[in-house]
């Protein structure tokens, strides 16, 4: 198990490492830096000599090895948009697109998962007919027109929930939170639903899907032939067995949803991780770009390791080929 | 004594687009208590689906059109859903061919087992842990205190055979309907798990239905067999007569397509042709169009089971009303 993990993390080093590579490239190949910092009065020795502070006489791969020391330390240098430190700028954006990426992975799940059983179970009902017609829906209308439609109907016309920002937040620390107050939490729904529908949609059809096979199974038959009830059998029996593909498909989906964000964030003026991603593109501002890049590799990185330790409890198949010395072969 | 089980002129319907399809016609037979009765016939002749109908768990589109199943004197085939379930695995324990896939593979046997008797016993956690124990060694599983939380792929094929039957008899039902128990497993495995279940049938008083198309298991199993033929019951009687002296001409080319072990015989003799499909079952008996005694009335109409003495079997070679009887031309092998 722990050899496991140790393994898996070697395994992310190249993936970062590549990923790396491509933001560190971006510094030299989008826009020149020199130029962009010295504005427009400068002399040649001024420009050798920024130059040489900055380091960029030095070999190709000095650059990248300092590159790499610094963004381990969580040092990315200064946003040219903003000359904050681009560390700071993301951990004071990070906790409003990670409490939104929570909200629509909860709603994605907890009303995904429900429907995609029902479906499943109750496949002709007129019920199931309406989720999956409107799964068509969440699946064919684009995010930022969903987002539009909902501001419409729930801000402009109805006038209950606010049509962008945040609302009202408490600091915690370093982290600001918007589930401790009303304003924060109304802020949240439209953004949540707009961001998880697409995904819910996508996890009513897998689990849908999925139940439709193991309905069909053996062991499903047998456990009915043994007189267990309904609800054992659902989602004690059947449910469980569709987990393997519904974890791993849920996992790449919530990197998904941190990752790109972008455009929920930009519809309702969210103040996280990718309006600041779309405004640095806006800006030419390599440092948040190239950051912003790494960070959303490192998530989808550590979500394949959460995912496939959820395999290994959920499926005792698999804990054999995770190297656990287990008796009784 | 009263039988457990009764069938009653079962009649199985399957609603299609091109019609209605009739699985199995006029099946009638009961099993007294502590009996075996085997079900043999060709694959599709309706003896899974007569399991089914009985446990209740007929594959949808497919429903009881007729007739009636009386357990302990009860009909059971109308019952609603939840009723019926509670008498599936509480008084009706079912085994299925493949032990490979009918265990649940994300839960321990021992979760299994306990679930099972929770749900028909009022057993507490401990108790019910302690049973499953008790249960597995009864099936003879080995170490079975330590391997009650192994999980179903830690077992091999006839060990999870094992704890099916476990778990098929671990509430104590009055009845198994074991569906082609051994079909799935080694031969040197299939004598010992059939050695088994006889021993715990006839410990615990159970009556059993064995449906298989093992003529092998039949003769060392059954006290009685019912050769299924088309939807329909050909023949039934006690298991010396049907495998001895078969009369039913079905029966009879059955038997004599296995191979004997006491002498040497050139060719084995099969039966010409094919079992019709259930949308071409033939007027009369549905046996007709294979039979090598084969007369105008067989072509006409449907044949009764009628006494011939040892056995009870459905063809009008045994209907003193024929104008054609020919019993002595049907000789076994």
């Amino acid at each position: 198990m722990l050899a496991f993990v140790i393994s898996r993390i070697l395994q992310a080093i190249p993936v970062m490492l590549a990923v790396a590579l491509i933001s560190f490239a971006m510094f030299a190949y989008v826009g020149d830096p020199v130029s962009i910092m010295l504005g427009q009065d400068f002399t040649e020795a001024q420009r050798q000599a920024l130059i040489r502070d900055l380091g960029l006489d030095q070999p190709f791969f000095v650059q990248f090895a300092t590159f790499i020391g610094n963004a381990v330390q969580g040092e990315f240098g200064l946003s040219y948009r903003l000359s904050r430190p681009v560390a700071e700028l993301i951990a004071e954006r990070a906790p409003a697109t990670l409490e939104l990426a929570f909200c629509a992975a909860a709603v994605a799940l907890l009303v995904g998962v429900p429907m995609g059983v029902y479906t499943g179970l109750y496949r002709n009902s007129w019920l199931s007919r309406a989720f999956l017609t409107f799964s068509l829906v969440g699946v064919s209308l684009p995010t930022f027109l969903i987002g539009i439609l909902l501001i419409l109907i729930f801000s402009v016309w109805l006038g209950w929930l606010p049509s962008f920002g945040r609302g009202d937040t408490v600091q915690l620390g370093w982290w600001s939170t918007g589930f401790l107050t009303v304003s924060g939490l109304k802020a949240l729904i439209l953004p949540s639903v707009t961001l998880g529908l697409f995904q819910l949609t996508l996890i009513m059809r897998l689990v849908r899907a999925e139940m439709l096979e193991v309905l069909r199974t053996d062991y499903i038959k047998f456990a009915r032939a043994r007189g267990l009830a309904n609800r054992a059998v659902h989602f004690g029996h059947a449910l469980k067995n569709t987990l393997v593909p519904v974890i791993t498909i849920a996992g790449l989906q919530l990197g998904g949803i941190i990752a790109f964000a972008i455009v929920t964030e930009t519809v309702f003026q969210w103040p996280g991780m990718g309006l600041l991603f779309i405004q640095s593109v806006g800006a030419a501002d390599i440092p948040v770009m190239a950051a912003y890049l790494l960070l959303i590799a490192l998530v989808f990185v550590v979500i394949n390791l959460v995912v496939d330790l959820l395999y290994y409890f959920v499926d005792p198949r698999l804990r054999a080929g995770f190297g656990a010395a287990r008796g009784g072969h | 004594m009263a039988a457990i089980l009764e069938v009653r002129d079962l009649r199985v319907e399957f609603p299609t687009r091109r019609g209605t399809l009739t699985a199995l016609d006029g099946v009638s037979f009961d099993i007294a208590p502590g009996e075996v009765l085997g079900v043999v016939g060709e694959s599709g002749a309706g003896k899974s689906m007569t399991g089914a109908a009985i446990i209740g768990l007929l594959e949808p589109p497919g429903r009881i059109a007729g007739g009636e199943i009386l357990l302990n004197g009860k009909r059971i085939d109308r019952l609603p859903y939840e009723q019926m379930r509670r008498i599936r695995g509480k008084e009706i324990g079912a085994i299925f061919q493949d032990p490979l896939t009918t265990l649940n593979p994300l839960y321990t046997v021992g979760r299994q087992l306990v679930e099972t008797m929770q749900t028909h016993l009022p057993l507490s956690d401990r108790d019910a842990r302690q049973r499953a124990i008790g249960w597995l060694e009864m099936v003879g599983i080995p170490a079975a205190a330590q391997r009650v939380d192994s999980y179903p792929h830690e077992f091999s094929g006839g060990m999870r055979q094992r704890v099916v039957i476990a778990l098929a008899l671990c509430a104590e039902p009055a009845l198994i309907v074991a569906d082609e128990p051994t079909t799935a497993l080694d031969v040197s495995i299939q004598a010992q798990i059939i050695a088994l279940l006889k021993r715990l049938a006839r410990e615990k008083g159970t009556a059993m239905m064995l449906v298989t198309h093992d003529m092998g298991v039949i003769a060392e199993t059954a006290d009685r067999v019912a050769v299924m033929y088309a939807g329909r019951i050909a023949e039934i009687g006690p298991v010396r007569s049907v495998v001895k002296s078969p009369k039913h001409p079905y029966s009879v080319g059955l038997m004599s397509s296995i191979p004997p072990l006491d002498r040497r015989v050139a060719q084995l003799s099969g039966i010409e042709g094919a079992m019709p499909r259930l949308s071409a079952i033939p007027q009369g008996c549905a046996f007709n169009p294979r039979c090598p005694h084969v007369f105008a009335r067989c072509r006409q109409d449907r044949p009764e089971l009628i006494e011939t003495g040892t056995t009870r079997a459905a063809c009008w070679l045994y209907d003193p009303a024929s104008e054609k009887r020919a019993p002595e031309a049907v000789q076994h092998g």
